[in-house]
């Protein structure tokens, strides 16, 4: 997910020192009754006794409206296994939060729908995981998950809120792509994400499963800028590609610790969601410290802020402060150094640590490993 | 199923429901939420956004423009406001 800051004059206004977060992301919990093998979350699950309180929650989105945040998005794990949601996003209603439902809908009611709507939920974005039963099942490793989420859909219509479909691709569905935008009109979405599978945490461990090939991706290009053509001002889309294919890196998070806040269920603060996964890095937890005091001091936030920290070639690239160098993260999974420059750019020195994977995603693809507690 | 929205004189433009104006005071400007997106508003684009409130049309949106800014030729913010508008109905920004 990406929040996308567009504007209608040039960069800049307010203080240019100082940096003002727009979205915060909202783990509430790490359970969910899907088992997807490319699950953004870490691999090490958080458990449920490790979960911050109702109160604690709401003092965070206290905080973040003081600071400037515009976003919150309900996530997990599966959000909707916390009874408190409700109470949740009626907080953030009140204070101006602009809420986000990020969900598998799996356990929707039409009840619920209703009580979320009326607590003031903005949006509800839904995944899916294939436009058929079969697949769907077997990506998510949940029986009859595909009509459920098409109700739960239904309903969010019926009470008026916006939808989002988002819709998880990669090599062993991406045949499915015309489907899956189709589906989303006829569910009378506003929005689709096509979201092609970002390699972190359990997606890491199933790369080979999911990496499509050149073939596969440049299909889906043309797919998607055909439809996007077509359905104007009907389904709006948003289109994340593989970086592995890129020539430039993708701007990860609009930069570190420049717009987005990441918290986890037992209330540490990241400058993403996979932030963990790069070793000696310290967090910070809402439990000891202010939300604000962690976005301007913690040393995590400031590590890869701004442009000082970076090598050759980013640092006399005209790029730099268009991608940042890149994904801190990816940097640190394939090349095992977070300041390194992303390799899914060009200009990298390390680029050939895309050669293997490349070359896998023409080979069979290998079994998933789900994700689940202690797998 | 939804169509694409063709801004013309008649249309009566305003938010989406799930869109939101509101001014952002640590920023400085008026902004629109949506749905995992920002649209920070220059002062002109908020003047006609901010008239778009599903009643007027889009030649009384002109009218009330023209009136405030009467150094400007009347034609020329006509096709500005429609290219603007249009541009966020694109969007999903605006919707009629």
């Amino acid at each position: 997910m990406t929040d996308v800051i567009e504007q209608t004059e040039a960069k800049g206004g307010g203080n240019p020192n100082k940096l003002v977060p727009y979205a915060v992301l909202a783990e509430l919990t790490h359970r969910c009754p899907l088992q997807c093998p490319y699950c953004s979350n870490p691999v090490e699950l958080e458990r449920v006794k490790g979960e911050i309180a109702t109160k604690d929650w709401i003092r965070v989105m206290d905080e973040a409206v003081d600071m400037g945040v515009l976003h919150i998005h309900f996530s997990g794990g599966e959000p909707t296994v916390r009874q408190d949601l409700e109470e949740l996003v009626a907080h953030a209603s009140k204070i101006g939060l602009y809420s986000n439902l990020i969900t598998s809908a799996v356990l929707l009611s039409k009840e619920r729908i209703q009580k979320l709507a009326d607590a003031g939920l903005d949006h509800v974005q839904i995944s899916f995981q294939d436009s058929t039963p079969e697949l769907s099942d077997f990506v998510s490793g949940y029986k009859n998950g595909l009509e459920k989420k098409k109700q739960a859909a239904r309903w969010v219509r019926e009470v008026d809120l916006p939808l989002t479909v988002n819709a998880v691709m990669h090599r062993q569905n991406l045949h499915h792509l015309e489907d899956m935008i189709q589906m989303a009109v006829d569910l009378d979405a506003e929005r689709i994400e096509v979201a092609q599978v970002q390699y972190y945490a359990w997606a890491l461990r199933n790369r080979a499963a999911f990496l499509p090939t050149r073939e596969q991706l440049d299909e889906a290009v043309r797919i998607v800028e055909e439809a996007r053509e077509r359905l104007k001002g009907v389904l709006a889309f948003d289109f994340v590609v593989p970086d592995y294919y890129a020539q430039r890196p993708k701007s990860c998070m609009g930069g570190w610790g420049r717009q987005f806040i990441n918290i986890t269920p037992s209330g540490k603060v990241l400058p993403c969601h996979a932030a963990e996964s790069i070793e000696d890095l310290d967090f910070d937890t809402v439990g000891n410290k202010s939300l604000g005091w962690i976005w301007e001091n913690s040393e995590a936030f400031n590590k890869f802020r701004g442009t000082d920290w970076m090598p050759e070639p980013c640092q006399s690239c005209d790029r730099k402060e268009i991608d940042w160098g890149g994904c801190r993260c990816q940097a640190f999974a394939l090349v095992g150094n977070a300041a390194a420059t992303d390799p899914a750019c060009a200009l990298s020195p390390d680029r050939h640590v895309l050669d293997e994977p490349l070359q896998e995603a023409m080979t069979e693809a290998p079994e998933f490993v789900y994700r689940r507690y202690g797998n | 199923m939804t169509e694409r929205l063709v801004i013309d004189d008649s249309s009566t433009p305003k938010l989406p429901r799930h869109a939101k104006l509101r001014f952002d005071k640590p920023r400085d400007k008026w902004i629109i939420l949506a749905p995992e997106r920002v649209f920070e508003l220059d002062e002109i684009a908020y003047e006609v956004v901010s008239l778009c409130d599903g009643e007027r049309s889009l030649v009384d949106v002109v009218d009330v423009l023209a009136t405030k800014f009467d150094q400007a030729p009347r034609e020329a913010i006509h096709t500005d406001v429609t290219a603007m508008l249009q541009g966020l109905a694109d969007k999903g920004f605006i919707v009629s």
